[in-house]
């Protein structure tokens, strides 16, 4: 069994909570990302997120653009995030997402990334410019590979829309939380109980919210109207601000953990 | 032939062949949707298109003149030569004309804010002048080092009372500009509408752009067959993203003893980041909205460019264009930096006319075919742009000098 839908069975029978926690590969490199993912299965995360590095990376926030901008610097490319998987799936099976921009799967070659993602223990792919109007027979590999389809629903999709993401999708709906790139804000935005009410009437799919949360307390509000939350730049922004240095992975990994916290209780 | 021009190319989500289509985050998804529902709306509106020919007339200046370059013509000694005058419009260039039918568009629709990306300026000229002649906000979005080297157009945007935004990631040029433009748009989408500049984008973008400067060709089309009678044998354009070559190239698909070369930006030759020629040097991929001929590394990293000419330094090509290509109803080829500025020196100084750096490709592609052309062949090319903005950094390249004071 894929290793998403399991784990959002097993949340689903616990009636808890799942964390999911967004980084950019290669981070400040694929070793650091690789220790990460271990110290994040530790602490109780549900599914990393791995943001594949891309040049242009126009749905992302300065943030996450710089940490995109790092990961190019340390010599990332979609073949060694996929090295750096098999690395991780030596000591764990937490249940990886890859965030990746359509250009470099299209360059890759569509079903040889996917059947090396799958082949490497991969779990989903969220292709964040690849909509379902666009995606050909994509799903239908990825169904045949055992990988999830994760797609996106945002504040302006419409009914319809919905309906029909939430049909191709599989594995969870990722609902983004407010109109705009990624990024950490003050405020989470209050019309999330309202769109998740809304997605959840057309879908027994577990729903993921994220974009913009970045603390306890938010994480906390977010997780009562979801069943999964993911925190993507206020990580990030920690892994930049430790950098290279020998206390990168214990204090992002506490870090986490005060959110994984916050959510689980 | 008929299917080039047909119907069915772009099909109903845009796409050209393989080329084209909407690859874009969710959140844009629904607005270009709508954007789409109102652009044809508003082209089987004929109050729409009365209003859009009123303002193309009164406030930009169209219909331009389709001028007999005599003197170029017998300098080069082959095919009679004739220039789209665009560089006549109001604000200097082709791109007023697309920028006016989508402000149009923008108050249809009751958005009360304009975001637009810039290379050159033109474009970003062009939104701020319409933004200001009908009071709406405007931001623009410029690499920090186009700003530099398009200053005059930096204050020109800034005069007509829009926020210009240097964009300092990447390269700093037009690529990164688009990027910074659309995180705007993911942004302020209920309120804004975002001018695109050229052919390029997700759809509904490249066939709405191309038919906002279709006018272009139908002017040509028409003013070539009063003054000689018959239709050209052959028509030249720069193309960068491609909207003033689709511009003009399109009314002419059908006809077909008319030959078309559209000419990237070879910069400083064709070697990895040292030029735009995107039929060159690229690869079929999936940049900033649509499918098509981009400049990437064998990982899929979008390449570096280099053009002397701002507007045509760009990683992408305009996914109709691409089609054209493989249809081998148009030609693609190059001009180099050196080409470029020798034709903008040639025509200055023969006609009397400056022509942008971006129109100077374009030029350059004269200089080289119509001397091996009949005296009774007839080439049309498109002046998409003057060339004010482009003195300094011209003057710089070509070593002229202020006299001494």
């Amino acid at each position: 069994m894929n290793r998403i839908v399991e784990r959002f069975a097993r949340l689903e029978e616990q009636a808890r909570k799942g964390f999911v926690v967004y980084i950019g590969a290669g981070d400040p490199n694929l070793e650091a990302t690789r220790q990460l993912a271990l110290e994040f299965d530790r602490v109780g995360v549900d599914v990393l997120e791995l943001g594949v590095p891309f040049s242009d990376p126009l749905a992302d926030g300065l943030v996450n653009q710089l940490a995109a901008q790092r990961g190019l610097e340390s010599g990332t490319t979609p073949a060694k995030v996929l090295e750096t998987v098999r690395a991780i799936r030596k000591d764990s099976q937490i249940p990886i997402v890859f965030y990746i921009y359509f250009n470099l799967l299209h360059r890759y070659g569509f079903q040889k990334f996917i059947t090396d993602a799958a082949q490497a223990g991969v779990d989903g792919l969220l292709v964040l410019d690849l909509p379902p109007e666009e995606s050909g027979n994509y799903e239908s590999m990825m169904r045949a590979a055992g990988l999830c389809v994760i797609y996106l629903v945002a504040p302006t999709t419409p009914e319809d829309r919905i309906e029909l993401i939430v049909k191709r999708g599989t594995g969870f709906i990722y609902y983004v939380s407010r109109e705009g790139v990624t990024g950490m804000q003050s405020k989470v935005s209050d019309t999330i109980a309202q769109m998740t009410a809304k997605i959840r009437a057309h879908t027994q799919l577990p729903i993921a919210v994220g974009f913009g949360i970045s603390n306890p307390e938010q994480a906390r509000t977010v997780a009562a109207s979801a069943q999964a939350i993911v925190v993507g730049s206020a990580i990030v922004n920690q892994i930049a601000q430790h950098g290279r240095s020998k206390e990168l992975v214990p204090r992002v990994a506490a870090f986490v953990k005060s959110l994984v916290d916050a959510v689980k209780k | 032939m008929s299917v080039i021009a047909s119907s069915s190319v772009p099909d109903v989500q845009g796409h050209f062949g393989p080329y084209g289509g909407r690859f874009v985050p969710e959140t844009l998804m629904h607005p270009l949707q709508e954007l789409e529902a109102e652009y044809f709306r508003a082209q089987q509106d004929p109050e729409f298109q009365r209003e859009l020919q009123y303002y193309l007339r009164e406030f930009c200046g169209r219909p331009t003149p389709l001028y007999f370059a005599e003197r170029l013509t017998r300098d080069l000694g082959g095919a009679k030569i004739y220039l789209k005058r665009e560089d006549l419009l109001h604000t200097g260039a082709h791109k007023i004309n697309n920028a006016m039918g989508q402000i149009l568009l923008a108050k249809r629709m009751g958005k009360t804010r304009i975001i637009a990306e810039t290379g050159a300026g033109q474009h970003g000229v062009a939104t701020a002048t319409v933004s200001a002649m009908f009071g709406l906000k405007c931001v623009i979005y410029m690499g920090q080092v186009d700003c530099e080297r398009q200053a005059l157009n930096v204050f020109r945007m800034k005069m007509l009372g829009a926020e210009v935004v240097p964009v300092t990631a990447g390269q700093k040029t037009l690529k990164e500009a688009v990027n910074e433009a659309m995180r705007d748009w993911v942004t302020n989408v209920r309120s804004t509408h975002y001018i695109l500049g050229t052919a390029y984008g997700a759809h509904p973008y490249p066939v709405m752009v191309r038919n906002f400067q279709r006018v272009i060709g139908d002017e040509a089309r028409r003013q070539i067959l009063e003054q000689e009678e018959r239709l050209p044998d052959l028509l030249i354009a720069c193309v960068g993203g491609g909207s003033n070559a689709i511009g003009l190239f399109y009314p002419f698909l059908e006809d077909e003893s008319v030959k078309m070369v559209g000419v990237e930006a070879g910069g400083l030759g064709i070697e990895p980041e040292k030029h735009a020629a995107r039929f060159q040097g690229g690869s079929l991929g999936v940049l900033q909205g649509t499918r098509s001929y981009v400049l990437q590394d064998e990982n899929g990293q979008i390449q570096l460019t280099h053009s002397v000419s701002a507007g045509l330094d760009y990683a992408a090509v305009g996914p109709e264009h691409a089609w054209l290509r493989d249809q081998s109803r148009v030609e693609y080829t190059y001009a180099t930096d050196d080409k470029a500025l020798q034709a903008f020196l040639k025509l200055a100084r023969l006609e009397g006319i400056i022509p942008a750096l971006e129109s100077a490709h374009a030029i350059a592609e004269v200089i080289e075919r119509a001397p091996q052309m009949s005296k009774d062949t007839l080439i049309i090319v498109n002046l998409s742009g003057r060339g004010d903005k482009d003195v300094a950094q011209a003057a710089d390249k070509l070593g002229i000098q202020m006299p001494a004071m």
